[in-house]
C-alpha cells in the first residue's frame, strides 16, 4: 500500500520532467537498486605471454559491488517493511542476473533491454534506468554499487539522481533511515563525512557497508520461474535517439592492451644483497633516501 | 550545447580538502597549460574553499591564466550538491571546451552530475589526455577491466569534454615563478549555495590522515604477513621511506589492517614513485591499483609469484628475512631523516 503524494519537480537544465514522490506519514521504505551484469572477475585469467586478461569462457555474475546494495534493501526492509525492486539495463542474457536477485529475496525485478540500448555509455545507460525508474516508481530510496568491477566508471548512479532531480551520495559505507530522511557515512580519502539526505534520494554504496548473504534453496527455486519484466525503448517512452550508443554523448575511438609485464631484476638466496644494493641506488636517484623531503 | 558557442577555454575544478591544496590541482592546472597551448585556449582553474594553505596565486607558475575562488562556509565541507550547481552555472557562462577534474571521491561525485545536468558526456579517471591533431577533440585515455585494456575515447558533438584525471598520473612541472594569473573572486547567485543535503559532521580516521594515493612510496602487504602484529614491519619500512601502507584485500579480509588500506580493483588505485608487494601473489585485481606506479618491487617466497611479472626488482625469499635487511640498510643510508 502506498500513502504518497506525487510532487513533481522539474530539473531545469535537463528539460526533463522527472518524477520524485514525497513520503507522507508511512515508514514503510520502497527501494529500488540499480545491478549491472559484469564478466567474473574470479574466473579471469592472465595470459602469461601477453599479459593481458583471458576473458573467452567466463561467466557472467552481479557486479559484486551491488550484492551489497541489494543486502542494505533487503536488511531496511527486514526494518521498516516495504518492497525491493531491482532493474537492471543488459542484453537478454541479463534476466540471469535478475533471477539471481530474486533468489536473494528480492520483490520484483525488471529487464531493461533492446537492441537500440546496446553499447550505451554511462550517459545514455543513467537516461534509460531514470525512465524506467519513473515508470515504475514511487521509490523512497534508490541504491548502486559504488561501481561497476568491468566499467569501474561510478557514474551511472549520480547521473540518474540528477536525470530524477533527486538528491544522492555516493561512497556511502554506512546507512540509516530516519523518518524521512537518510544519514549516512561516506567513505573518503581521509575519514568519514557524515550527511543527511531528504528521501527519496539515490546512495552509491560500498562494500564495507554490509556482508552480502548468500541465497537461500527455496529463492533459488523461487527463481527459476519468477517473472522477469522486461521493457524495451517504447515501454519507457525513450526514442532509440536517446539510448544506446545513439544517445551517449562519448565515443570509444581505440581500444589497446597496456604492456604489464616489466623487464624487472630478479634476486634471490645469496644474490638478495645485489638487489639490496640495486633497490638502493633506485630509491637514491628518486630522491628518497636524501632525508627530509617530500611526503614524510 | 554546441562546440562552436566555446570559448578557448579549459577549466579545471581544483581540489581543497580541510584546508590543504590538493596536489592533484597542481597536476590538471599544468597538464591543461600543456592542451591549451596546442589549442591556442586559456587555462582557468577554479577553486571552492572556506581556507586554503598556499597562496591562489601560485597557480599560474603552473599555468593558470585565471585562478577563480569562491569563498566561504559552505565549502569547509564538501556538498555535492553545492559543487554541482556552481560548475554547472560557471560552464554555462564560461562555455569552456574542456572541463578537468580529479578523480577523487569528491570529484568522482559531482562531476558525473554536472555531465548528467548539462547533458554531456563524461569519462572517468583518465590516465591520458592528449588533442587529436585533426579535429581538436580531446584524447580521453582510461584503464578498464582492471587495467588490462586500455580506451581512448572522444566526445565528438557536445559540449564541454569533461574527463576525471586519476590524481599522480601527470608529473607536476617546475614552476616557471614569472608567470601571473588574474585572480577572481566569484559573487555567486545565492540559490546555487542552497543544498537539501545537511552536513552533520566529519571524522577523520585515525591513520587514515595519511592517504596512501597521495604518497611517493607504498609499501604493501598481502596474506603473507601472516598477521595484524606483522604489519608493524611494513610500517617501519614505510616510516624511513616517508611513505605509507597498503595492502591486498587477503590482508583486509583477515582485518590486520583497515579497509582504506586496501589496493585493488575494490580498493584504491595507487601511483607512488615506489611500490612495495611483500607477501603479495599479484593477483589481476591487485594488479588493477598499482600496476601503473613508476617503480615496482615485489618481496615473494614462490618464484612463480604473478607479482615478479610486473615487478622491477623481484626478491624471492622470506619477506621476514629480507624486509628487516632492507629496514637496516636504508637506516645505515641515511633514509628519511625523521
Ligand atoms: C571482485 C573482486 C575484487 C577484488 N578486489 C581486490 C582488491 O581490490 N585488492 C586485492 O588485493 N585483491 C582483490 N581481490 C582478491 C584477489 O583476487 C586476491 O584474492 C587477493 O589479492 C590475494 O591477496 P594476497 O596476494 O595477499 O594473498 P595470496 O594470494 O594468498 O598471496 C600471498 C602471497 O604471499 C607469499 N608469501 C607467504 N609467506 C611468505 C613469506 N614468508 N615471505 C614471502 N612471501 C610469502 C605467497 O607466496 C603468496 O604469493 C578481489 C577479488 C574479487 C573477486
Amino acid at each position: 500500500m502506498l500513502s504518497y503524494n506525487e510532487v513533481y519537480f522539474v530539473v531545469e537544465h535537463f528539460g526533463y520532467l522527472a518524477k520524485a514522490l514525497a513520503r507522507k506519514g508511512s515508514d514503510k521504505v520502497h527501494i529500488a537498486v540499480l545491478v549491472k551484469q559484469v564478466p567474473d572477475s574470479d574466473e579471469v585469467k592472465m595470459d602469461e605471454e601477453k599479459g593481458t586478461m583471458v576473458r573467452s569462457g567466463v561467466g557472467a555474475i552481479i557486479n559484486p559491488l551491488d550484492l551489497h546494495a541489494i543486502e542494505c534493501a533487503l536488511d531496511l526492509r527486514k526494518k521498516h517493511g516495504g518492497k525491493v525492486r531491482v532493474f537492471s539495463m543488459g542484453p537478454p542474457q541479463a534476466e540471469e542476473a535478475l533471477r539471481e536477485a530474486v533468489a536473494l529475496g528480492v520483490d520484483e525485478v525488471f529487464l531493461l533491454t533492446d537492441p537500440c540500448f546496446a553499447a550505451a555509455d554511462t550517459w545514455a545507460t543513467a537516461k534509460t534506468l531514470a525512465a524506467a525508474l519513473s515508470k515504475a516508481g514511487p521509490h523512497d530510496l534508490i541504491l548502486a554499487g559504488e561501481k561497476a568491477t568491468d566499467g569501474e566508471t561510478g557514474q551511472v548512479g549520480p547521473e540518474v539522481a540528477v536525470m530524477l532531480g533527486l538528491p544522492f551520495s555516493t561512497y556511502v559505507s554506512r546507512l540509516a533511515i530516519e523518518k524521512d530522511f537518510a544519514v549516512v557515512h561516506r567513505t573518503v580519502e581521509d575519514g568519514v563525512e557524515i550527511q543527511r539526505l531528504p528521501l527519496p534520494c539515490l546512495l552509491t554504496v560500498l562494500r564495507d557497508l554490509n556482508e552480502p548473504s548468500m541465497p537461500t534453496l527455496s529463492g533459488k527455486k523461487k527463481a527459476r520461474r519468477f517473472n522477469v519484466v522486461k521493457w524495451s525503448h517504447e515501454e519507457i517512452d525513450l526514442s532509440p535517439l536517446e539510448v544506446g550508443l545513439s544517445g551517449s554523448p562519448t565515443r570509444v575511438v581505440k581500444i589497446f592492451y597496456p604492456k604489464v609485464t616489466r623487464e624487472g631484476a630478479f634476486y634471490k638466496g645469496k644474490d638478495l644483497d645485489k638487489g639490496i644494493e640495486h633497490l638502493l641506488e633506485e630509491l637514491h636517484s628518486r630522491g628518497l633516501l636524501d632525508g627530509g623531503k617530500g611526503n614524510a | 550545447m554546441h562546440r562552436n558557442n566555446s570559448s578557448s577555454e579549459i577549466l579545471v575544478v581544483g581540489e581543497v580538502r580541510g584546508g590543504i591544496l590538493h596536489s592533484a590541482t597542481i597536476e590538471l592546472t599544468a597538464k591543461a597549460r600543456k592542451l591549451a597551448d596546442i589549442l591556442g585556449a586559456k587555462v582557468t582553474t577554479l577553486l571552492m574553499y572556506n581556507h586554503v594553505d598556499r597562496s591562489v596565486e601560485d597557480l599560474s607558475w603552473w599555468g593558470a591564466d585565471v585562478v577563480l575562488c569562491a569563498v566561504g562556509e559552505e565549502f569547509e565541507s564538501f556538498n555535492q550538491e553545492i559543487y554541482t550547481n556552481i560548475i554547472s552555472y560557471l560552464i554555462e557562462q564560461r562555455k569552456p571546451q574542456i572541463v578537468l577534474a580529479p578523480a577523487t571521491t569528491s570529484g568522482r561525485t559531482y562531476m558525473p552530475a554536472v555531465a548528467a545536468k548539462i547533458h554531456t558526456g563524461l569519462t572517468a579517471d583518465c590516465t591520458g589526455l592528449d588533442i587529436d591533431k585533426d579535429t581538436g577533440l580531446l584524447l580521453q585515455t582510461r584503464p578498464a577491466i582492471g587495467g588490462n585494456i586500455m580506451a581512448t575515447i572522444q566526445t565528438p558533438n557536445h559540449m564541454p569534454q569533461m574527463a576525471t584525471v586519476r590524481p599522480r598520473t601527470f608529473p607536476v612541472p617546475k614552476p616557471d615563478k614569472r608567470r601571473k594569473a588574474q585572480v577572481k573572486y566569484l559573487t555567486l547567485p545565492e540559490e546555487l549555495l542552497k543544498s537539501s543535503i545537511e552536513i552533520v559532521g566529519k571524522e577523520v580516521q585515525e591513520g587514515l590522515d595519511v592517504n596512501i594515493q597521495d604518497l611517493d612510496v607504498v609499501v604493501s602487504g598481502g596474506k603473507g604477513l601472516k598477521k595484524a602484529e606483522n604489519f608493524k614491519l611494513l610500517e617501519e619500512l614505510a616510516f624511513v621511506l616517508g611513505g605509507g601502507v597498503g595492502a591486498s584485500r587477503a590482508a583486509v579480509d583477515n582485518k590486520w589492517i583497515s579497509y582504506p588500506h586496501q589496493v585493488g580493483l575494490s580498493g584504491k588505485v595507487v601511483s607512488p614513485k615506489v611500490y612495495f608487494a611483500i607477501g603479495i601473489s599479484g593477483s589481476v585485481q591487485h594488479l588493477a591499483g598499482m600496476q601503473t606506479a613508476d617503480f615496482i618491487v615485489a618481496i615473494n617466497k614462490d618464484p612463480e609469484a604473478p607479482i615478479f611479472r610486473v615487478a622491477d626488482i623481484a626478491f624471492c625469499g622470506d619477506l621476514f628475512d629480507i624486509v628487516p635487511r632492507l629496514i637496516e640498510k636504508i637506516k645505515a643510508e641515511g633514509g628519511k631523516e625523521q
